[in-house]
């Protein structure tokens, strides 16, 4: 199981990558172990706006249906496009491949309030 | 506390993801469900299905009590066949789906579903209590036996390893006793998942060791551990019914496409009436299989429309490991069900466009 040392996590299992006010996001090596085999993702449209805490998105397993919440409030710049046509990348590349969608950060404070690698990788050990 | 099957050890030790099903602590997955369900459509997959109760039923009066208890013909039941049958409610819901096996003239065993087991046991205790049928006697084995299914097309190969018995003596819905790695054990050309396969029963204390024995009896076909999840897979990509989605007591054999085994011709039994009225007058619903034309995943519960109105809802979905989209069953209108009509599911916000496919799902998968 990763926790890489660069990113920033939620109690929600996603996964935040701060550059300058853009920030990357999607969900765990933790979270996508949990969840099996993922078959289906939707993402929001460039402009969406979202707001922490608050879904932003859906991943399906085989077997179950999850939302994905936004760490962080701001505009919805980018979203990797070759996401939904490849939804096993979650599994096999989870902080890498399957980034989900970058960002605009409206409130740089909210980043507080995310865990690092290490309170992330505790919480995790402690939930299971 | 949940219980527990004699293979939970071996579970636990193989990392199996646990999950509360029906108040069983019972294997969702191992390696993944995907890699379970196409190792049992390719090769072999093993189920721990212990969960599965079973109810013997012995005595003189034993075929006229199980023609009145379930809906199939249990005349036509011959010595080490086994038949597809349900058990019904008077108002013709349904109790349980049940596989009924002949041992002798006299003497037969259901199959039941394991969250089922208790209120099946009952309503077949009231049934024999409120009715004229001497010399029955009713007993509740499932924590005598385990069960495990082998399924695939290697299953075969690799079963015939580990017994003396003629395997190709066993044609489907059929059984022997024989032994499996030395084991006393009903055979059964019978499962869940519409490849060839078996399912074998056995004592509790033997599971550890059967299993094992199977295992690595199919190391080099490549078998698998599988659990509920591939095992939910595999039978909708077949459109077999599950109890608690596409059958329950407000819902008819009828409506759930069990017409075949539900003969009015044998005589009385327990729904026959409702059954009969319900046919006469024609099904409010019918099982339908569905397949999405456009990209999202079915689930039970989500609403069926034809147009703008709602037609129907999803009893199970899922996506088709091997079609590689998404698949459901659903109770539509009647006029609704026509193999190539299209319609659409509710999924979060939006209208999915679907068809009602032919089914098997996968009946032409392999060419």
């Amino acid at each position: 199981m990763e926790f890489p040392e660069e990113l920033k996590y939620t109690a929600e299992h996603e996964w935040v990558l701060s550059e300058a006010d853009i920030a990357t996001v999607g969900i765990s090596d933790f979270a996508q172990d949990a969840l099996g085999d993922v078959v289906f993702v939707e993402l929001p449209e460039v402009g969406t706006q979202v707001e922490a805490g608050k879904p932003f998105g859906v991943v399906e397993s085989v077997k179950a249906v999850s939302d994905v919440y936004a760490p962080l409030s701001g505009e919805v710049v980018e979203v990797n496009a070759e996401l939904p046509d490849a939804p096993e990348m979650v599994n096999t590349s989870p902080y890498e491949d399957a980034w989900m969608i970058k960002i605009r950060v409206s409130d740089q404070a909210e980043l507080e309030s995310l865990m690092d690698a290490a309170a992330y990788q505790e919480f995790c050990e402690s939930e299971h | 506390m949940l219980k527990k099957t004699p293979l939970n050890r071996i579970h636990r030790d193989l990392a199996a993801r646990m999950v509360d099903f029906g108040g069983w602590d019972m294997p969702v997955q191992y390696t993944g469900v995907i890699d379970e369900h196409l190792a049992t459509r390719e090769a072999a997959g093993l189920f721990d299905v212990s969960h599965m109760g079973e109810v013997e039923v012995r005595g003189a009066g034993a075929l006229a009590y199980i023609q009145h208890l379930t809906i199939n013909d249990a005349a036509k039941l011959e010595i080490g066949q086994v038949q597809y049958s349900a058990i019904c409610y008077p108002h013709g819901g349904i109790v349980d789906d049940v596989t009924l096996y002949r041992f002798a003239a006299d003497r037969f065993l259901f199959c039941v579903n394991a969250s089922n087991t208790d209120k099946d046991f009952a309503w077949m205790e009231q049934v024999l209590e409120e009715g004229d049928f001497p010399d029955v006697e009713l007993r509740n084995l499932s924590d005598d036996y385990a069960q495990l299914a082998l399924q695939g097309p290697a299953a075969e190969t690799i079963l015939a390893r580990l017994t003396t018995h003629n395997l190709k003596d066993i044609r489907y819905y059929h059984f022997a006793e024989g032994q499996v790695a030395g084991v006393p054990t009903i055979i059964s050309r019978t499962g869940y998942t519409g490849e060839d396969g078996f399912e074998l029963y056995f004592a509790a204390e033997a599971a550890e060791s059967v299993w094992t024995a199977l295992m690595a009896a199919g190391s080099e076909e490549g078998i698998k551990p599988c659990g509920l999840g591939a095992r939910d897979t595999l039978r909708l990509e077949m459109k077999f019914a599950l109890y608690g989605h596409e059958l329950s007591s407000e819902i008819s054999p009828l409506e759930a496409g069990l017409g075949w085994i539900t003969k009015f011709d044998k005589g009385d039994f327990i729904g026959r009436d409702a059954l009969l009225k319900q046919k006469e007058k024609g099904v409010p619903r019918r099982l339908a299989g569905l397949v999405m034309t456009d990209r999202g995943i079915p689930r039970d519960g989500y609403p069926v429309f034809a147009g703008e109105e709602q037609v129907g809802t999803v009893t199970s979905g899922t996506m088709s490991p091997c079609l590689k989209v998404g698949i459901a069953l659903a109770l539509v209108r009647p006029e609704c069900s026509g193999v190539g009509k299209e319609l659409s599911i509710g999924i979060r916000n939006r209208q999915v466009a679907c068809r009602v496919a032919k089914t098997p799902f996968i009946k032409n998968w392999r060419d």
